[in-house]
């Protein structure tokens, strides 16, 4: 399922003194299949962006299409588009009401008219795939912690079973280890069930982890897009939007920096791991080749 | 979800005309007048006067007057049934007649008369809060009421309650619409089906949204105790309210207009 956004402007509160540019012109194309990050300051029109994919905001100008359909066509079901692309706000976990996990997971396609044997299946899978077991189904919600709750509100829009899922921050305010934890479930059920993932973040480590592709934003607008290397090699202009790169390509440019050669394009703690080594290795053959360890490394080399 | 941007009550839209210079408690007493006298005019001239004073008022502070009318649209249902009733339901000449229904000149006289005094009273009470910001507002209104202290009148925790209400009515219903958001991502549906159906869809927004204004409730005490808020005891202000000639002026001269338009009309 592609998502086509043409020239998408959005302002909020148009024709009152609080009219507010959000988006200006937004051109953005999210093909089938993909996991895209969107990543941007507080305030850079992520959430209102997001929001269009399925229709909870309308454009001020511009179109967005899902499937080639025009969202502000008449005659769309804007239910049928939240079927297919899935949206899980900012602390999902406000949003959950029901008495039990069960019933809360079961309200999404219960709206879509699903009952019965199906309805019993689809949220059981969807508890699953947020690594919940049986037990927590009776449960009441409210008395589960922070990551569970989480949890459980994104196996609430699973549930429906969409073919796109949209995460607004997921793992905003979560530890670590549930955080960890989140992004191995989202990551399986891109992989698993071909799920097409979009999702909003600050953390620069997660997204070059996870996505494929980055959409930059600032102020409204697409200030830069590509693959996580490219993007993160111009950490310079990052840093200008108010973004940091991961800690470790900082870590590789510092030392690129101090005479080393190193990729620029490196992003996970792994892959920072395997290009230290080798260029260590170069290093000992190169300083057994030349005679002593001179160049300007000396000082970290020891 | 376009309910919620059409609420202008509560709501301060920040400028420096001399409608917002003015001494909160001006603006309070002299609403207070308005609200008194248009309960007390009984005459079409009387509201013609009373609704070109708020009209100057409404000038002079640069507000577009399409955004305090908008405040009106959430209330026009009761203003048009506030009419329609008056005006069948009030004994007298009959000048038209629909089964038992009788349209009378005195009904329409007295329904035209009631809804444009609650247009006015809207409109008028409006200017106040457009104009001024909610702690001015809860300064003014707690200056006010001090001398109530005497006689037991909690001045300073009404002002404080009065506060956090109007600071909550828009962190409220920003909640109210992202749940709502968020639920309708999940099919819910908020718009159609008989009543019965619609007061239960309302089940997956009420509840969220009560337990966090619980958690919000239970957080803003937490902090406020944590900066030893202990009540108004020996409290002192950082802007203490001044009564400029600009407020005398308006204040007696808005006070004796009104007398005397409750009295003439």
């Amino acid at each position: 399922m592609s998502i086509e956004i043409r020239d998408l402007t959005h302002i909020y509160n148009a024709g009152t003194p609080f009219a507010q540019d959000a988006l200006k012109n937004i051109n953005l194309t999210i093909e089938d299949g993909e996991i895209i990050a969107i990543i941007g300051h507080t305030g850079s029109g992520k959430s209102t962006l997001v929001q269009h994919f399925n229709g909870l905001l309308r454009p001020t100008k511009g179109t967005v299409r899902i499937d080639g359909v025009d969202l502000s066509q008449k005659g769309v079901s804007l239910r049928d588009v939240r079927r297919k692309v899935g949206l899980v706000f900012q602390y999902p976990e406000h949003q959950l009401f029901e008495e039990t996990v069960w019933e809360d997971v079961a309200f999404g396609p219960r709206n879509a008219g699903i009952t019965g044997e199906e309805l019993e299946d689809r949220v059981r899978r969807a508890l699953k795939s947020v690594d919940l077991d049986e037990g927590f189904a009776d449960r009441s919600p409210f008395e589960l912690s922070g990551g569970e709750k989480r949890r459980v509100a994104i196996a609430g829009v699973l549930a429906m079973e969409p073919s796109v899922i949209v995460l607004d921050e997921p793992t905003a305010g979560l530890d670590p280890r549930s955080r960890e934890d989140l992004l191995g479930q989202i990551l399986r059920l891109h992989k698993e069930r071909a799920l097409t993932v979009v999702f909003v973040s600050h953390n620069m480590a997660e997204v070059a982890k996870i996505a494929k592709r980055l959409v930059v934003m600032e102020n409204g607008g697409i200030a830069m897009e590509g693959s996580p290397e490219k993007i993160f090699v111009d950490s310079e202009k990052l840093q200008g939007i108010g973004l940091g790169v991961p800690d470790m390509t900082l870590l590789m440019q510092r030392l690129r920096e101090r005479g080393w050669s190193l990729p620029a394009s490196v992003l996970t703690i792994e892959a920072a791991e395997a290009a230290i080594l080798e260029a260590l290795a170069s290093k000992e053959t190169g300083a057994k080749s030349s005679g002593a360890g001179k160049g300007s490394s000396k000082g970290v080399y020891k | 979800m376009a309910v919620f941007r059409n609420i202008t009550i509560g709501q301060y839209v920040p400028g420096d005309s001399l409608v917002h210079r003015l001494d909160p408690r001006t603006k309070i007493l002299v609403t207070l007048f308005l609200v008194v006298g248009l309960f007390f005019i009984d005459s079409f001239s009387g509201y013609g006067i009373a609704a070109v004073l708020i009209g100057l008022a409404i000038a002079t502070s640069t507000i577009s007057p399409r955004f305090i009318f908008r405040g009106l649209r959430p209330v026009i249902a009761i203003v048009i049934l506030t009419f329609v009733l008056n005006s069948f339901m009030t004994e007298g000449d009959p000048i038209w007649q629909l089964g038992f229904l009788v349209l009378t000149k005195e009904g329409l006289f007295r329904g035209s008369m009631l809804a444009l005094r609650l247009i006015l009273l809207i409109v008028g009470t409006s200017v106040l809060t457009l104009t001024t910001s909610p702690i001015a507002l809860t300064d003014g209104l707690e200056s006010l009421l001090k001398p109530g202290k005497k006689i037991g009148v909690p001045a300073h925790e009404l002002a404080m309650m009065m506060t956090i209400a109007l600071r909550f009515i828009p962190t409220l219903l920003e909640e109210a619409e992202k749940i709502m958001k968020a639920q309708m991502a999940r099919g819910a549906d908020f718009e159609s089906g008989n009543l019965i159906q619609r007061a239960k869809s309302l089940l997956p927004l009420l509840v969220p949204l009560f337990v966090s204004a619980f958690r919000r409730a239970d957080e803003l005490a937490i902090a406020m105790e944590a900066r030893c808020y202990r009540g108004g005891e020996g409290r002192t202000k950082m802007n203490l309210l001044l009564f400029r000639p600009a407020d005398y002026l308006i204040l007696s001269g808005s006070g004796l207009l009104i007398i005397y338009l409750a009295w003439a009309f």
